[in-house]
């Protein structure tokens, strides 16, 4: 019955910290961001996020497992953390979908995790010493002295400054059309989706609203786009350090310059604060769960939103402001998170470009937010008006 | 937007009595909606008949109406108050069906009252089943599906569609008559061929089945601006068919993957948008079937319930605080979540750890019912835990409920039996759980026990996990480190550690804290640590990083009352919230340990500090242990919560542990026989004529020399707990027989039963010097029913000042004599004018919230304060009236009358009748009420209507009673008579109210053939009943009469002196125009006359 593996491991933070426990999944090290997320549904998705590539993913819920893996709710074709680190890992599997259990898939995934720790204690070390590197050691790797296991921690790269999109877009461009994803008709619109380390529930909200995407890989280019004969581009969540995108921030002016209507997700978001001129920076210890308010400004209503992000964008929550690139005008932010007032969300006022710091799509999370896939939709049709008159 | 500025009051309407199924949970909501309303600024109203509650407390509200929660008195009272809006949706359904009565009456526009937090048209959308219906259908979701069919041919057809077994409830018949579950075309023929006969519109309704889908429910909030916020997800444990009150239920849901909880949360908003529920809090209960997923909405409460407060509980998230501040017109995100402070309310909480709550029954009160667990609520309390993993909470909360067997045990069920626990398993029970557990132990596999009972494999293997933890427990019998940590992660308990391991409970103790085993405690912060947490809400568990901080000042540790059980609820709570009270208000660093989701003492802001933790010796200690190392502790205090504190008193002191208040000592030697009867010899007390016993010889030897009848009983017991009246030596060898649990140290006692005795309960305080008795109480009933089950009224109305005064005397020797430093509750009888002493118990009693409320003295507060060293008269124009007590209040207080509120409508027998509703010296009552006026006519006779049994003011009453009893009824019979009630009775009691020339009409027994007492009574015919039993015939005649009484709802009296009372109060009801008048009015009437 139990199943579990079951061999000693150990968690390292770069400050010394270490949290012992038992192996869980592959067993070997691995070494990246320490990082929690609060949602307590969702493993298999934010498992398979690509935003979570080189993240050592704690799960602050207990009890991990319990719904086993199904063939529908992975986010991409494989699972992206760096490590796994988890309190309670499930022995059996539970659910009508399920057809294998969540270490079956750590192992064939190559995921080295750790059970048995006390992930609330590092939650609360984390949330005030701020995300940090880290190093999961298990079986013959465990056995190594701690100072040797701190050195092989801080051995490796920072976050900060890092570009990971050529790890996580995909390799060549493909189509996903309106009809496999329940749209009846003919499709409404073209839309050109850059892979930054994209969800597949992104492309599969768009195309149910009747949009046909190109998914492009992250190092498109305008030319790549106009290629695909898009009305509309769309920039999608991932990892790594904006400040350190600056191609595909120039991508984003292009399109601006262009006035093709945008809309970026999460990184997309970044992108687009990046490329009207807006700084970012790193958060302490990132927003990351399925449970984060956001109010919107235009409507006075507040989101419950899914939420997995390490860098946000700088600018003023309150009225609007001239983008720093004066060419693109009036700039506002029409998102801000309530837990913490961090820029959720940018619109531009006098050119069609829009974006979100965290999740419409969900998956996992709430669906609250699911409107802006409309937005985009919308904005796509006035163009298109305009373009005929 | 911030709050309405166009509302100046606000009438709240509470739940009245603690009944099933609408227990404490609404004096925590209600408490909550209060003291948000003040903080607001508003005046506030409050109506709630049970004096047992926190929110009744005269600082909570401005006018505070301890009156019946009726649509005529709550008309009354807005009539008087006139306020702006009533908040109906944190009072159960007793305040919105008031509210809706209200509405129809046209009372809310006569006197221009607006409805907020609720309105009509939603109410009516959520809770009618077909407008619900209707809902869930354009919310894109789905009911369980259902086919009207006229003949059995539209039948047969309707299951091609349905499948079996199938649900099967003929139109328009009583009582849910002739309904049943068809399994196959032979049951189908069966019960709809009959339910077609049964239904005067020849109709019949065939519904799918869904039993032993997976159940689970939504807690959600909305606010004006429809922000809506799940707080919660909770999945039963037990699948459908177990209510859920009845259910063990877990939070958040565990076998759920994002795709299908967003599915359900979906689902929920679309349904809370589409009924209209416009700001507040709601749950929405849904059925999944476990091998597709397909789901079905079963049905939503729109408003606050037993669920939220327990998902408040589970996540830190105060429902009801906020779904008032909603009412008022806030939104969500304006509104700080208290415990992080820094983000707001508009969010959904996220857990890092597992609640688990599980129900406490009290089916050993009533051995005739049935204990099938059902889709009817029976369970009168229950307990919640808190743990790092399920196994962790569940084995918490188990131990939590604090009864004999309530832990998990490890031995195999035998083979011989193992069939027909495999059968007996498919219906929920009170044991299932524990059966399925060691059914697994004997080699059942997951999969049989998920066909058998269709509990989720993840938990059947969370089962499986314990086992195989209690197997390596007993495979290493040394007890290492590691042992005892991989133990205690999943829950056990020493107790449960040293029966594995063939040790003592002490030595398991003594060696895991030798090797460092010990518990750390985490925060319940709704966050999942991603914030700081201001609120100190703690919990257990053995995991690496406590929480706790140090505190400067040292600890008083209150010791709380446990899952309510009947003979020990919501009155403890409140002594415990009274002390806590007062301590804080007095400087002093409180921390208050409880696992009662439903209470206002495991709100997080009431104490300093907050352990929700199970309250055994070993829980407590290890609190005791982590105050100590983090600050100190003061001492703590056991003589509040009832019991349960009260049996760890004497542990805790040996443990080094320093008790506050009257010491263990003095509560043994109230409660030993011999020392006890030593202090009354002393004093020149007398007892009634008693002897222990350890064997049927003993008891009969004892008996013989004390004369029939005897009032026998187990020592050491609360509620009267298998106490029975014995009026022959055949019954006492019965009893003696059938109690099973006899030892030296825990004996039967055996009393001489005082026959027509009046019964006097008397509440005081005592502080080594001075004594201040908080009142004396006069039962209507004589001796022989449970003082928790009889009414009783405060100043007794019988009784005069010499009375008064020996009982005063007494009281002071008793309390002396035991070395009371508290509060101490003493029974009396008063047998032909000789005081007789019945027992005393040196603790909080049930009744010292009725009495702190009838006086208008807090008397819990004033025992907290005596025990951390304050004195009496310190206390004097303060806590206590500068002048006299409450043994002597002026001629014009106002009579408070209790009365009990029973639950015999809800329990069957396994043939489906109703269990006996006759009262006895052991307590079977859930809750009570209070009825205040200026006579005891009028406030017996609000008594009656706020306990749901109104007496009428003209028609029928019938009368039997038992021949001891014929000559005292002719008076009070003719009275009513006189005043133009038909009087009906039967056989003899016919012939002596003939004689004495009251007309009366003859109907006959059951037995006699002909229309019956039975058939006028379900009939509804008969406004009133007095029906004195005589011993033999409790299956008889009087049985049918007291169960159809039950069924239909009407008032049976089964005494004469409680029926003399019910006279004088129809009198009443008929000849003066009564009205209401708030505590406030009445205290401030009191304060007068004290100072007159």
């Amino acid at each position: 019955m139990n199943s579990l593996s079951n061999l000693p491991a150990v968690l390292v933070l770069e400050d010394g910290r270490i949290f012992r426990g038992r192996s869980y999944g592959k067993i070997g090290t691995a070494l990246g961001e320490a990082v929690f997320t609060t949602g307590m549904t969702g493993y298999q998705e934010t498992l398979t996020d690509p935003s979570y590539a080189h993240q050592i993913i704690t799960q602050t819920f207990p009890h991990v497992g319990n719904t086993g893996v199904n063939d529908e709710d992975n986010e991409s074709k494989r699972m992206w953390a760096a490590g796994y680190v988890v309190r309670e890992a499930s022995r059996r599997p539970s659910n009508w979908r399920s057809t294998r259990s969540l270490e079956d898939d750590l192992l064939s995934n190559g995921i080295v995790g750790i059970r048995g720790v006390d992930t609330r204690a590092l939650t609360r070390h984390l949330r005030e010493a701020g995300a940090m590197k880290s190093g999961i050691f298990s079986g013959d790797a465990a056995a190594a002295s701690d100072a040797d296991l701190i050195a092989q921690v801080n051995a490796q790269p920072s976050m900060a400054g890092r570009n990971i999109s050529a790890e996580v877009s995909v390799d060549t461009a493909y189509v996903v059309e309106p009809a496999d994803h329940g749209y009846e008709g003919e499709a409404k619109h073209t839309v050109a989706a850059i892979d930054l380390g994209m969800k597949s529930m992104t492309p599969h909200r768009l195309a149910e609203r009747g949009l046909r995407v190109h998914v492009l890989p992250y190092n498109a280019t305008l030319k790549d786009i106009k290629a695909t004969g898009a009305t509309g581009v769309f920039f999608s969540n991932g990892p790594g350090d904006p400040a350190a995108a600056a191609a595909q921030v120039e991508l984003v002016r292009s399109v601006l310059d262009a006035g093709i209507p945008y809309f970026g997700i999460c990184f997309g978001n970044q992108m687009l604060g990046r490329a009207l001129g807006l700084e970012t920076y790193k958060l302490r210890f990132g927003h990351r769960g399925i449970n984060q308010p956001v109010m919107d400004k235009a409507t006075g209503r507040v989101e419950i939103t899914s939420q997995n992000h390490g860098f946000a964008v700088d600018a003023p929550i309150e009225g609007s402001f001239t983008a720093p690139i004066e060419r693109y005008g009036k700039v506002e932010v029409s998102h801000f998170s309530l837990n913490d007032q961090v820029v959720e969300g940018l619109s531009c006022l006098d050119i069609p470009a829009f974006s979100v710091q965290y999740h419409p799509e969900a998956a996992s999370g709430p669906h609250d937010a699911a409107y802006l896939f409309d937005r985009f939709v919308s904005s796509m049709d006035s163009a298109a008006e305009k373009d005929s008159k | 937007m911030p709050k309405r500025t166009d509302l100046n009051s606000v009438l709240v309407i509470g739940s009245g009595p603690i009944v099933i199924g609408q227990a404490a949970e609404f004096d925590y909501s209600g408490t909550q909606a209060l003291r948000v309303l003040k903080e607001e600024g508003l005046r506030v109203i409050l109506v709630n008949s049970n004096p047992a509650t926190i929110m009744t407390d005269p600082e909570f509200a401005d006018a505070t109406y301890v009156e019946p929660i009726t649509p005529e008195v709550v008309e009354k009272i807005i009539a008087k108050e006139r306020p702006d809006a009533i908040l109906p949706t944190l009072g159960g359904q007793t305040a919105l069906n008031t509210a809706i009565a209200l509405d129809k009456s046209g009372a809310l526009e006569k006197y221009n009252v607006e409805l907020i937090g609720a309105n009509i048209e939603a109410i009516e959308l959520g809770e009618d089943r077909e407008k619900f219906k209707g809902v869930v259908e354009r919310c894109g979701a789905e009911s369980a599906k259902s086919v009207i069919v006229h003949t059995l041919d539209e039948a047969f057809a309707a299951v091609e569609e349905l499948n079996y077994p199938v649900v099967v409830r003929p139109s328009f018949t009583m009582g849910g008559l002739g309904s049943g579950m068809a399994y196959n075309a032979e049951d189908l023929t069966r019960i709809a061929g009959a339910g077609l006969q049964y239904s005067p519109t020849t109709e019949v309704l065939l519904e799918e089945s869904i039993l032993g889908w997976k159940e689970y429910e939504l807690e959600m909030m909305r606010d004006k601006n429809d922000n809506v916020v799940v707080v919660c997800s909770i999945e039963n444990f037990d699948p459908v068919g177990v209510h859920t009150g009845d259910s063990i239920t877990v939070a958040p849901a565990m076998t759920l993957t994002d795709r299908e909880y967003q599915n359900l949360r979906d689902i929920s908003i679309a349904v809370i948008r589409e009924v209209g529920v416009d700001t507040g809090g709601c749950n929405i209960q849904f059925a999944i079937e476990p091998d597709t997923g397909r789901v079905v909405v079963i049905e939503m409460n729109p408003r606050v319930s037993r669920s939220s407060a327990l998902a408040s509980k589970a996540t830190g998230f105060a429902i009801a605080k906020i779904a008032t501040k909603l009412s008022l017109g806030y939104t969500l995100d304006e509104i700080p979540n208290d415990i992080t402070q820094k983000t707001p309310a508009s969010f959904e909480p996220a857990l890092d750890y597992v609640v688990v709550k599980v129900p406490r029954f009290a089916f050993e009160k009533f051995p005739a019912a049935d204990a099938t667990l059902t889709t009817t609520m029976k369970s009168v309390g229950e307990a919640m835990a808190l743990g790092r993993n399920f196994t962790e909470a569940l084995q918490k909360a188990l131990r939590s409920l604090e009864q004999k067997g309530s832990e998990l045990s490890f031995e195999p069920i035998p083979a011989d039996e193992l069939d027909s626990v495999m059968k007996h398993i498919e219906k929920g029970s009170t044991e299932r759980m524990s059966l399925v557990q060691r059914a697994l132990l004997s080699g059942k596999s997951i999969e049989e026990l998920f066909e058998a009972t269709g509990i989720d494999p993840w938990y059947l293997d969370q089962l499986a996990l314990i086992n195989e933890t209690a197997a390596m427990i007993a495979a290493n019998k040394d007890l290492g480190e590691d042992v005892l940590r991989e133990a205690k992660r999943h829950g056990f308990s020493d107790a449960q550690i040293a029966k594995l391991s063939g040790k003592s409970e002490a030595v398991v103790r003594g060696v895991r804290h030798a090797l460092g085993v010990r518990p750390v405690y985490k925060t319940v912060d709704t966050c999942a640590a991603e914030f700081e947490a201001f609120t100190p809400y703690m919990y257990s568990s053995y995991d690496e990083e406590s929480e706790l901080v140090a505190h400067e000042k040292k600890s008083v540790i209150i010791l709380g009352s446990g899952p309510n059980r009947i003979g020990q609820g919501i009155e403890f709570d409140y002594s415990c919230v009274h002390a806590v009270m007062a301590l804080r208000a007095e400087g002093y660093e409180t921390v208050m340990v409880n696992c009662n989701p439903e209470t206002v003492s495991t709100d997080y802001d009431i104490s300093d500090r907050l352990y929700f933790e199970p309250l055994t010796l070993e829980d407590v200690l290890e609190i005791i242990h982590a105050e100590e190392e983090t600050g100190g502790v003061l001492g703590v205090f056991v003589q509040l919560g009832g019991q349960t504190p009260l049996k760890l008193a004497a542990q805790l002191k040996a443990a080094g542990v320093t008790i506050l208040g009257t010491s263990p000592e003095a509560i043994d030697l109230a409660e030993h026989r011999g020392a006890f009867q030593r202090v009354l010899d002393s004093a020149g007390l007398i007892a009634p004529k008693n002897g222990t016993a350890v064997s049927f010889p003993e008891a009969k030897a004892i008996a013989d020399s004390i004369g029939y009848p005897v009032l026998v009983r187990p020592s050491y017991v609360l509620g009267g707990r298998g106490m029975e009246i014995v009026y022959d030596e055949a019954s006492l060898e019965r009893y003696i027989a059938n109690a099973t649990e006899i030892t030296v140290d825990h004996p039967v006692l055996v009393d001489r039963f005082l026959e027509d005795a009046i019964e006097i309960d008397v509440d005081a305080l005592f502080d080594g010097t001075d004594l201040y008795v908080g009142g004396i109480m006069e039962h209507i009933e004589e001796a022989g029913i449970h003082s928790g089950d009889s009414a009783c009224t405060l100043p007794p109305i019988t009784l005069g000042p010499d009375v008064r005064a020996r009982v005063k005397e007494a009281t002071r020797a008793i309390a002396e004599g035991v070395g009371v430093r508290g509060l101490i509750n003493i029974q009396f009888a008063l047998a032909s004018d000789i005081l007789y002493v019945i027992e005393a118990n040196p603790r909080a009693s049930r009744t010292v919230p009725f009495t702190s409320k009838a006086t208008g003295v807090q008397l819990a507060k004033v025992a907290a304060l005596i025990g951390v060293g304050r004195t009496l008269s310190e206390l004097r124009g303060s806590y206590l009236p500068a002048e006299g007590d409450g043994a002597n209040l002026p001629d014009s207080a106002p009579i408070a009358v209790k009365e009990a509120v029973m639950p015999f409508a809800r329990f069957r027998t396994p043939e489906g009748k109703v269990v006996d509703s006759l009262l006895g010296p052991e307590m079977r009552s859930t809750g009570e009420v209070m009825g205040i006026d200026k006579y005891f006519d009028t406030a017996f006779a609000k008594s009656q209507a706020a306990a749901n049994n109104p007496l009428p003011t003209s028609g029928k009453v019938f009368v039997s009673v038992t021949n001891r009893d014929k000559r005292s009824i002719v008076l009070p019979v003719k009275h009513l008579a006189d005043r133009g009630f038909e009087i009906i009775s039967t056989g003899g009691t016919a012939e002596v109210l003939r004689r004495n020339g009251i007309p009366t009409q003859v109907v006959g027994k059951l037995h006699e053939g002909g229309e019956s007492i039975v058939d006028l009574i379900h009939a509804g015919e008969i406004g009133l009943i007095l029906n004195t039993p005589s011993g033999s015939d409790a299956r008889g005649d009087g049985y049918e009469i007291r169960a159809a009484a039950t069924s239909v709802g009407t008032p049976v009296i089964t005494t004469v002196a409680e029926f003399g009372a019910a006279v004088q109060a129809i009198d009443a009801l008929r000849e003066y125009a009564w009205d209401v008048t708030s505590l406030q009015e009445h205290e401030a009437a009191l304060e007068a006359a004290r100072n007159a």
